[in-house]
């Protein structure tokens, strides 16, 4: 007779968000079967925004009946801490916005499977009449579903089923742009074939860390760590292949190399979406494996990660420079800020409270990032030349005379990315780096000093960096336009609402960081359940 | 708490947040508007500074907001009295701007009728200009370190675009060049300001609670170099003074003024008070490698000066001369140098500004900045010539001129300076007193070349000043000779808090700077 197999215990409550936006990709799924065609956009467009708001409606029920809740849910599956619900709470915000730029009109293809040119191609357009794909939602759902799950992962099988679950529809949506379908396709393939190997590659370093500690548990790991046991280059081959999958999300170098690439290539909003939600998602799970599962490991991989960090912001910012495309010098741009942030993952040294300070730099830095460029994706939508977005950057020669104010609004969110003061961009650089310093002051960390170094290659990158933004500012407001400049399409209301959300963050909290330093603080104040 | 200083910084952002807003067409309304509120702001500033006390406390006019809690940043403001003329010295300057960029971005035609920039956005040039104003008044108004910072980078952004989009040909260089240096400075002063605050563990930035909280020598010179490579960049010293010319020869006359005048000033002003009160020790360490630079930036700017073919980048270069006599002051160690460079600021403020904009007018007639293509102005616009004459007097310190009385102050000062032995000291007095021969050189050979000899032909067709421009030029050309004979009023207000400083250094304190003011 075998032994009674006890029903897990799920807290539903508590994992109520991430069931919602599930739930609804499931339904959507269902939708696409079986509704008609005609109905279908007008049906996902409404479900897709209402579980997201509704999963940010429980996170913030959550956080105001102020019962975050202290031990892992789910049998210890998944950790719904403060900076979980914090980072849930922005990815939440962030996805409903970038659904507004998806919905807007045909950024996507009607038929992915054709031969791009082919007859097939056209016909399927002709029959589409312009609604585009609708599965667009459900798999934007379900990868929303799986960045809120690979933070909040608990144990690394968990966080590796994240991995896909968020992957495998965004390699999907990265082929699916309308125009320039080889380049999309190009994009696509690159991205599914590098991120495959990457998954691999987590998932091999799962299996040796379980070889060393007998758990994939991540706080069972650490505990592993503190007792020691004979196998350390199994513990070592795993941290480092972890390491490759979970670097390779965030685009550090040098794993950026499709970052750009995939940047340039995939439909622009689902740009804005990678750009903002999947970079949000896989700091956070970089942060919780780092800090909560390899948390004894620190004199081992903070050199390790010193090096990444300070090559992720040298190669983001300098290769930046010679773009001439708008797209790939976001996504160089976005290589950089990952750089950054790795600068505030470093900050690790000493006490609790030391530690909640820079949890809370990061997590304001990854708000506040993931606003502005949103809000800079939304612009590259609007300029328009006849075969698509105006990508080239000599084409945006003279936008400023153009039209001033999306030209003014693009160049406040450049002085954003480069951190100026008075925009939200500055606050995070700051955050970082002070969060860095201080770790470097506290007495006995053995490469305390290496942190002012880290800082001061940050800043010199920072220096660069600006370049490159300042660029595009001489571009568009102290060049000619050109005679057959591109159009400035009329933004659709969902479009203005993102340009408008996002510029309204970027100046308000430039203005009074305070109002998201005092939530991120908050949600820091707990750390990670360990 | 005193509503002086955030009322002050405030009339000009919602000015120019009015003059944005106005509808199309309405170039000739946010002009007035403009004027009306940098008016406003300088008699507000004029009724403020009457209630200035120079015997009371150090700081006055103080108010303290928590800003961002969670960095321990307040928004705190106060002023000493170098931090008062300089904002005097703003608000005078900013309706003298406004008033002779009156048709610069307009299209601006030259006497014969070439049009020579082109029509541009008239309310985004004036709304930028206010809010410079706010940013101004708030870098030297800050008592939060961490204010100053952000206004000390924020400050470049308007003047970024007013040089950009305003200025002459090489304006997208000229714009780039400026921003990147003073960013990449300022990234460096950043750095050193989260030091401090880590460092001193006092968690707050505010200045007067700073003041000898870092006591490590090695520490101290770490940081005090993040303060100083910004402000040399700013000031500018030499070698990192190559983006000015660039910057100042390419921006439109008035913005020039403003960056000349104004935003330079904050380097030599950041040195005098974050520089040697934070971080005493390490100023002293490093006086002689600083003075050095600063007498190889008088006297190489003034040589460079004599070769300049373009009117502005000539007063650039000089400017580069007289900041390096102003370094020099702040480093001197001496209360009567340094009172002398405070003043120095004020007094190249108004005389450089005078200069700037004599030149911007003799531009718009020609449409040329080259010394070569003027001749004889004086025959045909003789009003213009005598400003042009008397400012370039000022720039070259002529005795009973504004100028002269600082730069003597600062020669004088450096020359009886006690510190590192009395030789060496002395011998920089005395090498940079050669700059005022070289000054007389490049001075009056541009004099010489556009307003005296035969008429040039295109030189002809040209008119006198109007009455908006004699408004521009007469208010300063009056400071510069009042200041120049009775320069009390201004050293009253400099000399405690310039002395409070040099205590905070352990400089002791009495010279001939008291008796000096009868001058």
């Amino acid at each position: 007779m075998n032994p009674a197999i006890d029903a897990p215990t799920i807290e539903y409550g508590t994992l109520a968000p991430l069931l919602v936006v599930f739930g609804a990709a499931i339904i959507g799924v269902l939708v696409e079967a079986f509704a008609p065609r005609y109905l279908r956009k007008s049906v996902h467009v409404p479900l897709t925004l209402l579980s997201l708001a509704g999963a940010f409606a429980l996170v913030l029920v959550q956080v105001l009946r102020g019962q975050v809740p202290t031990a892992p849910s789910a049998m210890g599956a998944v950790a719904v801490d403060g900076p979980s619900l914090f980072i849930w709470g922005v990815i939440l915000v962030l996805s409903f916005v970038c659904v507004l730029l998806i919905n807007d009109e045909g950024h996507f293809v009607a038929s992915a499977a054709a031969v791009p040119g082919s007859a097939d191609e056209e016909e399927a357009e002709a029959a589409d009449s312009g609604s585009g794909h609708t599965e667009v939602y459900p798999l934007v759902l379900f990868a929303v579903g799986g960045m809120l799950l690979f933070p909040a992962a608990h144990d690394l099988l968990m966080m590796f089923v994240a991995l896909e679950v968020m992957s495998l529809p965004l390699y999907l949506l990265c082929g699916l742009a309308r125009r320039r379908r080889l380049l999309s396709q190009e994009a696509s393939m690159k991205y599914f074939l590098l991120g495959a190997f990457s998954s691999a590659f987590f998932l091999y370093g799962t299996a040796m860390i379980y070889g060393y500690a007998g758990t994939v548990s991540l706080p069972g790991i650490n505990q592993a760590l503190s007792a020691g046991s004979g196998l350390e280059p199994l513990l070592m081959i795993g941290f480092a292949l972890l390491g490759v999958g979970l670097l390779f999300k965030i685009g550090a170098a040098p794993f950026q190399a499709w970052k750009p690439d995939v940047y340039q290539g995939a439909p622009t909003p689902i740009t804005a979406l990678m750009a903002s939600g999947t970079l949000i998602a896989a700091v956070g799970a970089v942060l919780r494996v780092f800090w909560v599962g390899l948390g004894n490991l620190d004199w081992n991989w903070r050199p390790v990660i010193w090096v990444v960090a300070a090559l992720t912001m040298i190669v983001g910012s300098v290769l930046a420079i010679t773009q001439t495309e708008i797209k790939r010098m976001l996504a160089y741009s976005s290589i950089a800020h990952a750089g950054f942030l790795l600068v505030g993952v470093m900050a690790t040294f000493g006490t609790a409270q030391q530690n909640a300070v820079s949890l809370k730099a990061i997590l304001f830095y990854l708000a506040v990032y993931g606003f502005t460029t949103v809000g800079a994706f939304a612009i590259v939508t609007l300029v328009r030349d006849p075969g698509g977005e105006a990508g080239h950057l000599s084409r945006w020669a003279g936008l400023g005379k153009r039209a001033p104010l999306l030209a003014g609004t693009f160049a406040f969110f450049l002085l954003a990315f480069a951190g100026i003061p008075l925009t939200s961009g500055f606050f995070g650089k700051y955050a970082v780096f002070a969060a860095a310093l201080d770790s470097g002051t506290q007495a006995g960390d053995p490469i305390g000093g290496w942190m002012a170094g880290l800082v001061v290659v940050g800043v010199i990158a920072s220096a660069v960096a600006a370049f490159f933004y300042v660029r595009v500012i001489v571009l568009m407001f102290f060049s000619e336009p050109a005679a057959d400049g591109p159009a400035i399409a009329v933004p659709s209301m969902g479009t203005v609402a993102v340009i408008a959300v996002s510029l309204l963050v970027t100046v308000g909290v430039g203005l009074y960081p305070e109002s998201v330093l005092g939530i991120a603080n908050d949600a820091a104040r707990s750390l990670f359940i360990r | 708490m005193s509503p002086w200083l955030p009322i002050l910084m405030a009339v000009p952002v919602v000015g120019a947040i009015v003059v944005a807003l106005l509808p199309k067409g309405s170039d000739k309304l946010a002009k007035q508007v403009t004027l009306l509120v940098s008016l406003a702001v300088l008699v507000l500033t004029g009724v403020m500074a009457a209630g200035f006390d120079p015997k009371g406390d150090r700081f006055q006019f103080t108010a303290a907001y928590d800003w961002i809690p969670s960095f321990g940043v307040k928004f705190g403001v106060g002023v000493d009295g170098v931090a008062l003329v300089l904002i005097a010295l703003s608000a005078v300057l900013v309706p003298i701007v406004v008033l002779a960029s009156w048709h610069d971005a307009d299209g601006v035609r030259t006497a014969d009728g070439t049009l020579i920039t082109p029509k541009r956005s008239v309310k985004t040039y004036f709304s930028l200009l206010l809010v410079l104003e706010t940013m101004m008044i708030g870098v030297f108004a800050a008592t939060d370190i961490f204010l100053f910072y952000v206004f000390f980078e924020a400050m470049l952004i308007p003047m970024y675009f007013m040089i950009g989009s305003y200025g002459g040909a090489q304006r997208s260089y000229a714009a780039v060049k400026f921003l990147l240096y003073s960013l990449f400075g300022g990234l460096l002063m950043l750095v050193a300001v989260i030091g401090l605050y880590f460092v001193a563990g006092k968690s707050t930035f505010m200045f007067p609670q700073l003041v000898g909280a870092i006591q490590d020598p090695t520490t101290q010179k770490w940081l005090f170099g993040g303060f100083f490579i910004a402000f040399a960049i700013k000031a500018p010293l030499w070698p990192v003074h190559t983006w000015l010319p660039d910057a100042a020869a390419q921006a439109p006359a008035g913005a020039a003024v403003l960056l000349v005048g104004v935003l330079d000033k904050v380097g030599t002003f950041g040195m005098l008070r974050f520089c040697l009160e934070l971080f005493p020790d390490a100023a002293k360490a490093f006086t002689m490698p600083i003075v050095v630079l600063a007498v190889i930036s008088i006297i190489y700017g003034a040589i460079v000066a004599i070769g300049q073919t373009d009117m502005k980048r000539l007063i650039a270069y000089t400017s580069i001369s007289h900041f390096g006599f102003i370094v020099l002051g702040v480093f001197a160690m001496s209360s009567t140098a340094s009172s002398g460079a405070a003043l120095y600021m004020v007094n190249h403020g108004f005389a450089t500004g005078a200069l700037f904009l004599a030149a911007g007018f003799l531009i718009a007639r020609r449409g040329s900045p080259f010394i070569g293509d003027y001749g004889g102005v004086q025959s045909v616009a003789p009003v213009l010539a005598g400003f042009f004459l008397v400012a370039g007097l000022a720039g070259l310190s002529l005795p009973g001129l504004s100028s002269f009385v600082s730069e003597f102050m600062v020669m004088i000062g450096t020359y009886q300076s006690e510190a590192h032995g009395s030789g060496a000291l002395t011998a920089a007095a005395v090498i940079s007193a050669l700059a005022v021969i070289l000054a007389a050189v490049y001075i009056l050979w541009m004099v010489q070349r556009t307003i005296n000899g035969p008429t040039a032909e295109p030189v002809k067709a040209f008119k006198d000043l109007n009455a908006r421009e004699i408004w521009v030029l007469a208010p300063l050309v009056a400071l510069i000779i009042g200041f120049g004979f009775f320069p009390k009023p201004l050293l009253d207000v400099i000399n405690p808090s310039v002395h409070q400083t040099l205590t905070n250094v352990k400089v002791p304190v009495s010279t001939i700077a008291e008796k000096g003011t009868g001058q």
